[in-house]
């Protein structure tokens, strides 16, 4: 099908010009000082448990993760991390609280369609591409590094 | 010719409407019959509850109107889920004949159009016309999950909660539907499907300009100009294009999707939905006829007829417009 | 227990200007939150892989590793890891480093999701 034909590039520009833009420093600043405000209660309980339990480096990391994953999920169940996002934007989009929003909100959602075709399976509609492609990417970091250590 | 001119205009004698809790807080708040706490309407899930405020106002409107279930010719119903479940699962519980009808959010004076037309030939009287939406259930389909933090651009509609029916008769007291005009798809490329006012706004020049060329009517004969949800920014791009072909419609022109909502933090473009125009339409402007206070008005109800698959493969949005002009014949003698 | 305020005014920048970059495409282009995520998850991937992004998680602990580019370098610093023990190490390197957090989000989602039910929006 040709679609040429009614096309109206006029009228496509003409609605780009007049169309109603972000008000943009309003929402950097706000991305920045949410998203460095999330990043900095990664950080406190990076160090809580450096300290207190004091765990090694190699875990920490994945310790910190966890407990944020487990906050992004319950301001999701509350309904707060939408407001959140809302103000926010990408402050709230890109830590890994975010992940965990567009986990749980899609099974939180969809439950009404049952347990296993509602929640289960649309748990992963908007974080899947995430697993997909670090997976995928890993595996192919993976490999170059064998054939550099290997094979070189 | 794309305009039918009716031989026997049906009048709209009785009309109804449910509203949802954000719209009810609107400036139309004391025209709707009946007003939402709770937009699950203690149903399970949203598509239950836009079901129920379908039913709900089909109901009102029978007692309104005092017929009975079986006297009923038609029900002319849609929305905008899937296999317009929410009209199917509301009609179900009315032993009435019913066509279901899609256009998107032009559905409603599709259904005017359609109904007018059994009426005008006599092949039916009491036909009911009712189109619902609702915002969470429209949003799960075509959009993201509710609880998740996303950002709505600054484009973005937000959809209607809620429905309008009303009752065409062959005679009795009310406006009638004296003219209607048939939409083309008109489809110039906007592929944003968040910029459905950009890409209605042609569809709805394009139908109100053949209305006018057919007709020979001009916009001063009309004390409204009403279309159904461009938003603030396809009723400027409407506006646009029709300074464009030489007509200036700023002066009688208004936007139900302006109007449903408090539009304070000018964050959003203003109300969308199938439910957007017959809400409004049967509420506020029913209630302007009823008191003699519009004589003569167009009611334009535009369509953006995308889905969520035709979107993420690319496809621009092809969009409609239905016109239906209604009188207040009375008034006129 | 000492805490280093320095070291927060680093998490705080850091992370906000990664956040603010990404507000940068959302503005810009129309490039919506899913696509937001997957871009920086592979900028993470790319620059753990090369070994840029480790100089900045030392640099701002958190402020690296929060964001979703810091659990991209989490899965190309698991396979690098992995790479040099074995071919199978290489190929699940990525995954047994980043699954706390895949497992956490499964079992954290699961669980709220049975505990709580969608509301709608009012604004």
């Amino acid at each position: 099908m040709e679609n040429s034909k009614f096309i109206n590039d006029n009228f496509i520009n003409y609605v780009s010009k007049v169309s109603p833009r972000t008000n943009e420093v309003r929402t950097l600043f706000r991305a920045f000082w949410v998203g460095g405000l999330i990043c900095c209660l990664g950080q406190s309980f990076r160090m809580l448990f450096e300290n207190v339990f004091s765990l090694s480096d190699d875990v920490l990391a994945a310790y910190v993760s966890m407990v944020m994953i487990f906050l992004g999920g319950l301001l999701t169940a509350f309904g707060v991390y939408d407001r959140i996002g809302k103000y926010a934007g990408a402050g709230s989009i890109v830590p890994i609280t975010g992940f965990a929003n567009s986990v749980v909100s899609p099974a939180i959602e969809f439950k009404t369609e049952g347990y296993i075709y509602g929640l289960a399976s649309k748990m992963f509609v908007i974080a899947g591409p995430i697993i997909v492609f670090g997976i995928s990417s890993s595996v192919l970091v993976g490999l170059i590094y064998y054939f550099i250590y290997n094979v070189l | 010719m794309q305009t039918v001119i009716f031989k026997n205009p049906p009048v709209i004698t009785f009309s109804s409407s449910v509203a949802g809790p954000k719209e009810s807080e609107g400036e139309l708040s004391h025209f709707f019959d009946y007003k939402l706490k709770d937009d699950m309407y203690g149903e399970k899930t949203f598509e239950k509850a836009e079901a129920k405020i379908m039913y709900s106002a089909i109901d009102i409107l029978l007692s309104k109107s005092k017929i009975k279930e079986d006297k009923i010719g038609l029900i002319l119903a849609g929305d905008l889920l899937n296999q317009i479940i929410s009209s199917t699962f509301a009609v179900r519980n009315f032993n009435c004949p019913y066509l279901g009808i899609y256009n998107a959010c032009s559905t409603f004076t599709e259904a005017l159009l359609v109904g007018s037309l059994f009426i005008d030939r006599r092949y039916k009287d009491n036909i009911i016309c009712a189109t619902s939406s609702h915002f969470s259930s429209a949003e799960r389909q075509y959009r993201y999950p509710l609880e998740l933090g996303s950002v709505r651009p600054p484009l973005s509609q937000w959809t209607v909660t809620g429905a309008g029916a009303c009752m065409l008769n062959v005679k009795g007291e009310g406006p009638k539907i004296t003219m209607s005009t048939v939409g083309k798809i008109v489809d110039f490329g906007v592929k944003d499907a968040n910029n459905m006012g950009g890409a209605m706004a042609p569809a709805c020049a394009d139908t109100l300009l053949t209305f006018f060329k057919e007709t020979k009517l001009e916009v001063d004969d009309f004390d409204l100009i009403i279309t159904g949800d461009l938003g603030v920014f396809g009723t400027r791009v409407f506006k646009d294009l029709m300074w464009e072909k030489g007509y200036d419609v700023s002066g009688n022109h208004v936007d139900c999707g302006e109007l449903v909502f408090n539009i304070n933090e000018k964050e959003y473009q203003g109300g969308s939905g199938a439910g957007c125009s017959s809400l409004v339409f049967c509420s506020f402007f029913m209630e302007l006829f009823k008191k003699k206070k519009l004589n003569r008005v167009i009611l334009i109800a535009t369509g953006a007829l995308l889905s969520s698959l035709s979107a993420l493969q690319g496809e621009s949005i092809p969009s409609i417009a239905h016109l239906v002009c209604i009188e207040n014949m009375e008034g006129k003698k | 227990m000492i805490i280093d305020y320095f070291m927060f005014l680093k998490v705080f920048i850091v992370g906000g200007l990664i956040c603010t970059l990404a507000q940068v495409l959302i503005n810009y282009t129309k490039i919506t939150s899913g696509k937001i995520l997957v871009i920086f998850l592979l900028l993470g991937v790319f620059f753990g892989a090369i070994g840029l992004y480790e100089p900045l998680v030392k640099f701002a602990g958190a402020g690296a590793t929060i964001p979703i580019s810091g659990f991209g370098f989490l899965l190309a610093d698991g396979a690098r890891k992995g790479a040099k023990e074995s071919l199978f190490g290489a190929l699940t390197g990525g995954i047994k480093s980043a699954g706390i957090g895949i497992t956490a989000a499964i079992v954290f989602g699961f669980i709220f999701a049975l505990l709580s039910k969608a509301r709608s929006k009012r604004n």
